[in-house]
């Protein structure tokens, strides 16, 4: 067993079981804290996959910024000792839960086994990559640099990377409406 | 890389999506629903990079950029809803939501 497959076996437990600690814990606080666990697992995944910038992104944005909001609402929220009650797992939902993800899963698992029509066969290794990226702007290379990662957000998806900026706009301003306190446009607000 | 395929990679996904399937079924706290919410998101970015790699091919790491934004904007947002939520109804469980049943 080689160097690499070793940490992947390290990282896919460390994120598969960081999830299912995450999702079975009982308080919101361990719970955000094994997401994190989860999340740079998943980071250090895609280390092993070579995507580099990706794994930045995803410890600084995801880790980062995403479970620090997270961390910050539970403590605003201190919901208070009803919330051990309440936090309880239905036995009705428990078990209809665990059908519909071992149906998900089954159907997974035969569509990852189903006869491969692809072009790329997923059960061979991986392409050799090359040395220097040789990417114009309809067809680009996988290479692990963030030069050929801006290329092609900059080149071809540019439109899409205007989008998703109005779109983090179009969320700031939601969210600050959401949270402002109008004074007497309603008499049921706070 | 020998012996781990991208077939491995993609069943890790498949599992991660899975656990995050799994919290968003059974959890009633909706923060915990939030995350599992981003659980699912994960599996299917690891998903993506793993066919990018294998296809070597740079438009699946991409689209997980494209998806880490959305992701972002709708964990601002749900949370915003959540602490609107929470000042009306004084709790953050999701049984509280069915003012539109009643």
């Amino acid at each position: 067993m080689s160097m690499v497959d070793f940490l992947f076996y390290v990282f896919a437990t460390l994120s598969v079981g960081g999830g299912l600690l995450m999702v079975l814990s009982r308080h919101p606080v361990p719970a955000a804290l094994f997401m994190i666990v989860s999340l740079v697992g998943v980071a250090a995944l895609f280390v092993l996959l070579e995507a580099f910038f990706l794994a930045i992104l995803q410890v600084l944005v995801y880790a980062g910024a995403v479970m620090v909001l997270f961390l910050f609402i539970i403590m605003l929220l201190d919901v208070g000792p009803q919330g051990g009650k309440a936090a309880r797992i239905k036995l009705f939902s428990l078990v209809s839960g665990i059908l519909l993800v071992g149906m998900l899963v089954v159907v997974l698992v035969e569509l990852s086994q189903a006869p491969d029509t692809s072009v790329v066969d997923p059960s061979t290794s991986w392409p050799e990559l090359a040395e220097e990226a040789t990417a114009n702007e309809y067809n680009l290379t996988f290479s692990p640099s963030s030069k050929s990662f801006g290329f092609g957000l900059l080149a071809k998806y540019m439109l899409p990377l205007q989008v998703s900026g109005f779109l983090l706009l179009a969320a700031m301003v939601g969210v600050i409406i959401l949270s402002k306190k109008f004074s007497n446009t309603d008499p049921e607000e706070g | 890389m020998e012996t781990v395929t991208p077939q491995h990679f993609l069943i890790l996904a498949s599992l991660l999506f899975a656990v995050g399937f799994l919290g968003v079924v059974i959890r009633r706290n909706i923060l915990l629903v939030l995350m599992s919410l981003e659980l699912m998101l994960n599996g299917i970015n690891v998903a993506l990079v793993a066919f990018s790699r294998s296809g070597a091919n740079m438009d699946g790491s991409l689209f997980v950029f494209f998806i880490m934004t959305v992701a972002a904007a709708e964990v601002s947002l749900g949370l915003a809803l959540l602490v609107a939520f929470y000042k009306k109804r004084k709790s953050i469980f999701s049984e509280g939501m069915s003012l539109l049943g009643n």
